[in-house]
């Protein structure tokens, strides 16, 4: 009877974390269906800011930029990844290893300022224009420690005699890495490219301060509109968004389910 | 053979740390003993070591020390409670959705809900505490903060809670303890690896925010990162920036000795 009690208590503490949590995206949702052109006091339903959303020509080629260098950046930092696991992996000196895993980490500790501001120099003194290609080389930099990461246990786990087994059979290097280690490691090569993803999608620090002028990534352009004030125009881009999220987060969820460890989500080793 | 596709995989990786790794925090350390003019100098520390940068680090830290404080402090029951329901896979998934959403979208929300006829305002007149400033104060910089880094809490300490061995649990119960004192004596010293990568996943970027500190605190709030930011950005003294920069990295440093090891990723 007692357990029963705790079982009620503990329920509400979730269930007003969980209202907590989702409150503020709700409440986006919510006004950008509202007429008023606020984002308080509900005067009537239109659909006039997602009409805005879809005129604005400059918004549409952001969201574009934005997802143009998700997919690339993500793409290669996988790859990077993948030979960076490998490359960990097959050092046989632990503290070569272990010296490797904690540069590996920096970029994952270190704060987004500091990154940004440390590639700033960085493409200043080579003379990269920043722009497009700044802005996706930063996001490949900055994710390629997570896929490694992501990928690491998956090859530890991998029986070594397969790689022999197969070099035994006659197998060259490509042939090793494309139909043994490649397809055991590949649900912690999607889990990376996954995260990859969101990394490139959240990012903002980094990416405002590698920007310059004439090129735009979402988060930027959502701060630059946010600093002058509510526009609902942003709510509805919001909820577009905030849909697109829900389908990544489904796939994900699905792959991962399948992998049997959705806490990997939280990225340990 | 073995030690040539080694080297095969292990090049262009050491090249990726040696340009993005070990490349920007070097050339942080440089120009930190720059000024504007390009010359030497050791101007830059010594201007940190002024009241005015003192202060901002003193109120950095007390800040980011405040938003772990409070993310632990709603993150542990949670996911403490989180690890006893039925469907918790589900449950914890539900609890990562938010923190999929685009950052600056979620403090873009509060500054609707936070404002003079938000939604928050809009509550307390009903309940009769009358309308407040929420917005740009301490509370709703902390409040926010705290809201996006909690999942960055959460998860460590799920998956040391999740590696703690059940039996244990019901040895305490079966030897006498009482719920507190199993939570006290064995619940907390088993998890305390997860609440240290989660402090440390929240302290380390929370030291250095800027964009909340501008949207939310509308600038009352100057953090080292703001300050990173302005010399970089606008005032274009990257030298002072760097010198922040270089301090900053140095308390990382610092930070993942004294907690030692292992880490976890997201940020």
């Amino acid at each position: 009877m007692k357990a029963n009690g705790g079982w009620k208590w503990s329920h509400l503490y979730l269930i007003a974390v969980f209202v907590v949590l989702y409150a503020p995206i709700l409440y986006l949702v919510v006004y950008s269906f509202n007429s008023g052109g606020t984002m308080h006091g509900y005067d009537g339903f239109t659909l006039e800011w997602y009409g805005e959303v879809f005129s604005d020509t400059r918004l549409l080629i952001i969201v574009l930029n934005t997802f143009v260098v998700a997919l690339f950046s993500s793409l290669l930092s996988t790859i990077l990844g993948i030979v960076g696991a490998i490359a960990i992996h097959r050092v046989r000196r632990q503290r070569t290893k272990s010296a490797l895993l904690s540069l590996n980490n920096v970029l994952i500790v270190n704060p987004d300022v500091v990154i940004g501001a440390s590639f700033l120099i960085l493409f200043t003194m080579i003379g990269l224009k920043l722009g497009f290609g700044s802005v996706l080389i930063s996001h490949v930099a900055f994710s390629v420690p997570i896929v490694v990461l992501m990928i690491l246990p998956k090859l530890q786990e991998m029986n070594p005699s397969l790689v022999d087994a197969a070099k035994d059979l006659g197998a060259n290097g490509w042939d090793v890495l494309t139909k043994v280690i490649l397809p055991y490691i590949k649900s912690g090569v999607f889990a990376g490219f996954f995260m990859a993803l969101t990394y490139s999608l959240d990012d903002f620090a980094v990416t405002f301060f590698v920007t310059g002028n004439g090129f735009s990534t979402l988060s930027v352009e959502i701060y630059s509109r946010a600093r002058q004030g509510v526009a609902l125009n942003i709510n509805a881009l919001s909820t577009l968004l905030f849909l697109f999220t829900i389908l990544l987060v489904v796939g994900y969820y699905l792959i991962t389910r399948r992998n049997g460890r959705i806490q990997e989500a939280g990225a340990r080793l | 053979m073995r030690t040539k596709s080694r080297n095969f995989y292990l090049a262009p990786y050491l090249l990726w740390i040696v340009l993005f790794v070990a490349a920007p925090i070097l050339l942080i350390v440089y120009y930190s003993f720059r000024d504007i003019e390009g010359g030497w100098t050791l101007g830059n520390y010594s201007h940190f070591f002024t009241s005015v940068y003192l202060k901002m680090t003193v109120s950095s830290f007390w800040y980011a020390l405040l938003i772990t404080f409070f993310s632990l402090v709603i993150a542990y029951p949670t996911t403490y409670l989180l690890t006893k329901t039925k469907h918790k896979q589900l449950w914890l998934l539900l609890i990562i959705v938010p923190s999929w959403v685009n950052l600056l979208l979620k403090a873009y929300a509060f500054i609707g809900l936070f404002g003079t006829y938000g939604l928050t305002n809009e509550l307390l007149e009903a309940v009769g505490l009358g309308r407040h400033q929420i917005l740009f104060t301490d509370f709703s910089f902390v409040f926010v903060s705290v809201y996006i880094f909690i999942p960055f809490m959460l998860l460590p300490i799920y998956n040391s809670l999740e590696e703690l061995n059940p039996s244990l649990l019901h040895a305490a119960r079966d030897l006498g303890a009482s719920a507190w004192t199993t939570i006290r004596r064995v619940i907390l010293p088993l998890t305390i690896d997860g609440i240290k990568s989660g402090c440390q996943a929240v302290f380390i970027p929370s030291l250095s925010l800027f964009m909340i500190t501008r949207l939310i605190a509308g600038n009352r709030v100057i953090t080292l990162g703001t300050a990173i930011e302005q010399h970089f950005l606008v005032t274009q003294d990257w030298g002072m920036g760097a010198t922040i920069a270089v301090f900053l990295v140095i308390v990382m440093a610092i930070i993942m000795l004294a907690t030692g090891g292992k880490r976890r990723g997201a940020r």
